[in-house]
């Protein structure tokens, strides 16, 4: 794969470290041990994201409908309530109905998690904090979303039992359908930057919020939010939770599982938010940057400090991007859920006619205008392709190489903006 | 041994183990299951060999796409639950036939061509050797320009024509894709009723009969 950029870096950092008792580090051992420490830190980002999401989730229904939500566990408002909801699904039996096909019933779940938590390795959370940068980065996300699908779908048919085979297929239905405008609408702002690297993407929205690729030309602005909706869709969230619908199919695709296979379906569900939420703050809204003046005055030396050494100072950057991206993240599941406590749950038919109707076509069309836009601007302006007065996209973002090897500059014909190798 | 060879034993074994598996198991809906570890594992074989592209669209093409439709196929097709499929004699012998085929085509492919006159072209090799993109798997850009018709690899050449990529596969695949998609939108119509009963209890919402039908 794509070097493995923070797993190189922490990697080149443990190489010929002593440790006592076992000798000193080769580099693979080193680049593994590395690796590791990324698996067990995404781990805990997918784990304890959910972690909280869900007692946000418990808190926000609970005000939308005028309770309190959680208040005793933990303390005041309640923030270990998923911990006693896990430690109470941990110890419920692990069932598995007669009429079940064993094998495929108990790997559902797992098929589900790895899917959503595969995306993570793609996810950028700061400027070269991402394990793979990898040129593919979005659409080998958007394959790693879709295969969350195969899950459920095996969960509806392996339980043995028609609600749940109802909601697998429902779910089939609408996930097939909805990758389509989804994968379109992430393609709009691809036009814009010209790489599917997130990590690049996200550099490109350096400076102020008018750099943002919501505000680069009117498609963007509009898919911005078309591709939140259809995100929201392809999370199976309400309004468009048809696979789960429990007023009409007792609980749709998980009606058979309990305890901690169950659990696994929204660890799942709540991670995938996560992801879409993060990648849509990505492509749309910036980013780890935060559009304000101090961004660009008083972060940017700090993070362009091309030493290879650790820097603390870089280090706090990027933490402080850490922050601003998932605070970005964070909003837009808030969003997320104040539409599933607010809208009421669309009919089967009337989820695909939206998606089919409605969202394929406006997803062609704002694809078909973002591709026309450039052009028409060159035509008006003469040769500018962007409205604002300011450096094309991505100007100021200078052009970095990996290195993991002494680099010899000017080696290659087409030198491209990449991401840099991530800072210990 | 280092990292990438165990890797690359990994997923070959989940590779291999899968499509046997496949063969093995009676049941259409575990086939699929064995079918997507299989698939999966492949394009794990890709990224190993820093073919990022190539094994994105497996997962996505592949994985994501065809075994749906498979499990698709066999949901909406079952007659009873967990469908069963036993081959019969003349089947197996058919198959062994074709498998065999396949495997001496596949055989004389891997122990004809001359590998260690391959190996300096291949990506691999040229990790470290400065900044190489396609060298670590960031191929995208090239194929990107590639369908676009301009090659990358001519620049800088004293080449005077520039080849035009795969301009035409990609535009004979798009001309292709269309006419499947007309043709499944055409099979797949709201077939309207032309008898006064059947109008008169039809839902009156149009889309809800189209999904329904």
């Amino acid at each position: 794969m794509t070097s493995l950029l923070a797993a190189d870096s922490i990697g080149g950092a443990l190489t010929g470290l002593h440790i006592p008792g076992l000798g000193t580090l080769s580099p693979t051992a080193a680049l593994a041990l590395a690796a590791l420490i990324h698996a067990v830190l995404l781990f805990n980002v997918f784990g304890l994201s959910a972690f909280a999401f869900i007692w946000l989730e418990r808190k926000v229904s609970g005000r939308i409908q005028d309770r309190l939500g959680p208040t005793r566990v933990g303390g005041r408002f309640g923030w270990l309530q998923s911990l006693a909801d896990g430690v109470k699904l941990i110890q419920k039996e692990d069932l598995c109905p007669k009429d079940a096909d064993p094998l495929l019933f108990r790997m559902a779940p797992f098929m589900v998690c790895i899917a959503s938590f595969a995306a993570y390795i793609l996810l950028p959370f700061s400027d070269g904090w991402v394990s793979v940068a990898a040129d593919v980065g979005l659409f080998l996300l958007l394959a790693f979303l879709s295969l969350e699908v195969f899950g459920i779908i095996l969960a509806g048919y392996s339980s043995g039992s028609k609600w749940s085979l109802f909601g697998g297929m429902r779910e089939a239905a609408q996930m097939v359908s909805y990758e389509i405008p989804l994968a379109i609408c992430a393609l709009i702002p691809i036009i814009a930057t010209g790489t599917l690297n997130l990590n690049e993407i996200g550099e490109m929205q350096r400076g102020g919020f008018w750099n943002w690729l919501i505000f680069h030309d009117p498609f963007t602005f509009l898919s911005c939010f078309m591709y939140f909706t259809v995100a929201t869709a392809s999370c199976k969230r309400a309004p468009f939770d048809l696979a789960e619908a429990e007023s009409e199919l007792v609980g749709g695709f998980h009606t058979e599982y309990s305890g901690m296979r169950w659990s696994f379906f929204f660890l799942a569900e709540y991670a995938s938010m996560f992801v879409v939420s993060m990648v849509a703050s990505v492509l749309f809204l910036g980013a780890w940057h935060t559009g304000l003046w101090f961004d660009d005055y008083l972060l940017r030396p700090l993070r362009e400090n091309p030493s290879q050494s650790f820097d603390a100072a870089r280090y706090l950057a990027n933490v402080f991007g850490l922050a601003v991206i998932t605070a970005k993240g964070t909003v837009l599941i808030f969003v997320q859920m104040w539409l599933r406590w607010t809208l009421p749950r669309l009919r089967i038919d009337q989820v695909m006619t939206t998606c089919l109707k409605y969202l394929v076509p406006i997803s062609c069309f704002l694809f078909l205008g973002a591709a026309i836009w450039p052009l028409a601007l060159a035509y008006l302006h003469g040769g500018e392709t962007t409205w604002l007065p300011k450096r094309p996209l991505g100007d100021s973002v200078p052009r970095r190489v990996v290195a993991t090897e002494p680099v010899r500059f000017g080696a290659t014909v087409h030198t491209v903006a990449v991401a840099k190798g991530a800072r210990p | 041994m280092n990292g990438t060879e165990i890797l690359f034993l990994i997923f070959a074994a989940a590779t291999c183990g899968g499509a046997l598996a496949v063969v093995f198991s009676q049941n259409v809906a575990r086939m699929a299951f064995w079918l997507i570890v299989s698939l999966g594992s492949t394009s794990g074989l890709f990224f190993l060999l820093r073919a990022d592209f190539v094994g994105a669209t497996q997962l996505l093409i592949y994985v994501g796409g065809t075994v749906v439709l498979l499990i698709f196929g066999v949901m909406l097709t079952a007659s009873g639950p967990y469908v069963r499929i036993r081959a019969s004699a003349g089947e197996m012998v058919l198959t062994c036939g074709v498998g065999l085929l396949l495997l001496s085509v596949i055989y004389s492919t891997v122990f004809v061509v001359d590998w260690t006159k391959m190996a300096p072209r291949s990506g691999i090799e040229q990790v470290g050797q400065g900044y190489n993109p396609p060298g670590e798997g960031n191929t995208v850009r090239p194929i990107g320009m590639k369908l676009l018709g301009l090659s990358l690899d001519d620049l800088g050449t004293q080449r005077k024509e520039l080849s035009s990529g795969y301009l035409l596969p990609f535009e004979i695949v798009s001309v292709h894709l269309l006419v499947v998609l007309i043709g499944a939108a055409y099979l797949a119509r709201a077939k309207r009723r032309v008898d006064a009963p059947a109008r008169a209890g039809a839902a009156p919402n149009g889309s809800a009969r189209s999904f329904g039908s």
